[in-house]
């Protein structure tokens, strides 16, 4: 199938400026691989939910082309939409009808959607998500939480190719945070490809196989997290209660970025072979109770891709 | 691949109405739309009970200097029917396009504003296929507004005065049965009487992501349309305003029927549905959707 080898979301110099000027998006040339979970990653403001918006139709493109599932969009949102589960900016629910009838009002939206089984299908994506006691409670008296996860709800109504989440842990507690996490693979382990922005990088990366990065509206790198965390290396860590001391001696033995937290100290690790390091810390009288190298997160790739930090451009 | 992939499911014809049943349970549970439907509903009663404790005494109902009172509340007393033509005519000029305005001000603005918007068109709802159920949906709020009031004016009437035959405006008696048929009828011709106005404030509603915008900018224009509609130096496009015709429904109470203004103004409502549907749809299937 053609969407196989064009990847389930593919765009080509893809555009939008809005009425106002803004440029929220441009030039970007993404390839989201079948199968995958994609990380969509920026900081506030860098056209993430924009993308997203144009991937679902929602929003037209100024320039460029973009194909989801094989199709392209706006054009066979048709086609393409019933296959596709999205959170897009946040659940947007209605206050006034309770959970079950939010799910019975978007599922009969869904014109492909099959009214006979409506109810049993509402009522396995909300036990899914952990709704089912909360089901018959008016949505104005959920928390924050609960709207995240009956929004989740909504995106599971049916068996989904492509799962878009954009930003899905918002507002979730730790608890929730895992179950999404959990969740996520689980959809993935049956073969629905997830594609999930994030601003919290390390959310991210204990989920995602692919990964790009987002910057004022430009692709700033993209491909599988191994790939991209590889050219990013890693840092020393010590833990002591010597911090002063373990301090001065890395520095002394050639190791850059020297930062004190607590009872750490980490820095990037130098040229020379680390167990003379460790020798020269212990010969200092430097009490060690830990030593070791912490592999590169995708923040430090981030970093070193770009050359600054994870924050909004103006 | 170890993809799961998805049976490709086909949109059906049939499945297309369950959005409309949908929306018309979404609306009609809505505590907003009952307490209009309430509203409406008390009118009735105000004017059924203020004409019998005017007329307690034995007076006349209306001003007793012979000035004019709402059409056919002097005939209230001997005809509870009548009850039903007072109300309408009531309630047509104001309070029931104030409440179709709101309903269909609120239609797409309102979801657009809760968000729910995007989700129902990622379902998806398709736009065109939205903005046809909503159209309708505010059709049905047109007419269960129309037959709240004629329901409860006919309540009303049918316990505080008499019924039976009616004698019409042209002076002729016509029966009960007959009457009641009329009645039916009149109070049909008031809910499509409305629908320009729904076609009108659908249009408003796709303009902005605010949902009181829209109502107040529908409402507003409701009554700039019925200020401009008093001045006699615009007769000549008087006739092209929706609410020029509206009271014609009395024509219905004549014997034989007036059909002439009946029929211009079925066809004023058509011309607005026709042009403001169709900008409400350039306009929503083109719109990009950012709230
Ligand atoms: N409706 C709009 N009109 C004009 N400009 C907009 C609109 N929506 C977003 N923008 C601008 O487009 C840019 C990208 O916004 P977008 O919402 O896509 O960012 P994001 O990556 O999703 O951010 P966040 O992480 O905060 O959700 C921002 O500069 C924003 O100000
Ligand atoms: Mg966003």
């Amino acid at each position: 199938m053609d969407e196989e080898d064009d990847g389930v979301i593919r765009t080509r110099g893809l555009t939008k400026r809005y009425r106002g000027g803004q440029l929220a998006v441009d030039g970007l040339d993404l390839t989201v691989p079948a199968g995958s979970v994609f990380g969509f990653l920026g900081p506030n403001g860098s056209g993430k939910t924009t993308t997203i918006r144009m991937l679902m139709g929602l929003v037209e493109p100024t320039s460029g082309t973009a194909r989801v599932l094989g199709h392209p969009m706006p054009r066979s949102s048709r086609a393409v939409l019933p296959r596709v589960g999205a959170l897009i900016e946040g659940p947007a629910l209605y206050g006034f009808l309770t959970g079950r009838d939010n799910l019975l009002r978007y599922d009969a939206a869904d014109p492909t959607a099959d009214p006979r089984t409506r109810r049993t299908r509402v009522a396995a994506a909300l036990e899914r998500v952990g709704l089912t006691a909360a089901a018959g409670k008016k949505v104005k008296a959920y928390s924050l939480g609960m709207r995240q996860r009956l929004g989740l709800a909504a995106a599971l109504l049916q068996p989904r190719d492509l799962l878009v989440l954009d930003e899905p842990t918002n507002g979730l507690d730790p608890q929730g945070m895992r179950e999404i996490r959990s969740l996520v693979r689980e959809l993935a382990s049956d073969g629905t490809t997830v594609f999930l922005s994030s601003h919290l990088l390390d959310e991210i990366e204990q989920v995602c196989t692919h990964a790009a990065v987002m910057a004022r509206g430009r692709l700033i790198a993209q491909g599988a997290v191994a790939e991209l965390t590889a050219g990013a290396r890693g840092r020393l860590v010590v833990t002591t209660p010597d911090t002063g001391e373990a301090a001065r001696v890395l520095k002394e033995q050639g190791a850059g970025d020297v930062v004190v937290d607590e009872d750490r100290v980490t820095g990037e690790p130098p040229e020379r072979d680390l167990a003379e390091v460790n020798a020269a810390l212990v010969a200092a009288g430097v009490r060690v109770r830990g030593f070791g190298l912490e592999r590169a997160s995708l923040e430090d790739a981030f970093v070193a891709l770009t050359g600054e930090g994870f924050d909004v451009a103006g | 691949m170890s993809r799961a992939e998805t049976a490709v499911r086909s949109p059906r014809p049939l499945r297309t109405l369950g959005l409309l049943r949908s929306e018309l349970t979404t609306t009609f549970r809505r505590w907003r739309t009952l307490a209009l439907l309430g509203v409406l509903a008390a009118v009735p009663v105000l004017i059924g009970a203020a004409v019998r404790i005017e007329t307690s005494d034995g007076s006349p109902a209306g001003p007793g200097d012979g000035g004019e009172g709402p059409a056919f509340v002097a005939q209230i007393t001997n005809n509870g029917l009548f009850l039903v033509f007072t109300a309408l005519a009531v309630t047509l000029p104001f309070f029931l396009p104030m409440a179709v305005g709101v309903i269909a001000g609120d239609a797409i603005a309102g979801e657009a504003h809760a968000g729910t918007l995007r989700y129902l068109l990622v379902a998806p709802a398709g736009r065109t296929r939205l903005l046809l159920t909503k159209y309708a949906a505010t059709v049905a709020f047109c007419l269960a507004a129309t037959f709240v009031v004629a329901v409860s004016a006919l309540a009303v009437g049918a316990l505080l005065f008499p019924l039976g035959d009616l004698t019409t405006i042209s002076g002729t008696r016509i029966g009960f049965t007959e009457g009641l048929g009329r009645a039916l009828l009149i109070a049909l011709v008031v809910a499509l009487s409305l629908t320009g106005l729904a076609a009108l404030g659908l249009f408003v509603s796709t303009l902005t992501n605010s949902g009181i915008a829209a109502m107040a900018a529908t409402v507003g224009l409701l009554i700039t349309v019925q200020i401009l509609d008093q001045i006699p130096q615009l007769h000549a496009v008087q006739p092209y305003l929706f609410s020029h015709y509206w009271l014609s429904f009395a024509d219905l109470v004549r014997d034989p029927v007036h059909w002439d203004d009946l029929v211009r103004n079925l066809q004023v409502q058509a011309l607005y549905t026709a042009v403001f549907g169709s900008a409400a749809w350039a306009r929503f299937t083109t719109k990009d959707i950012t709230a």
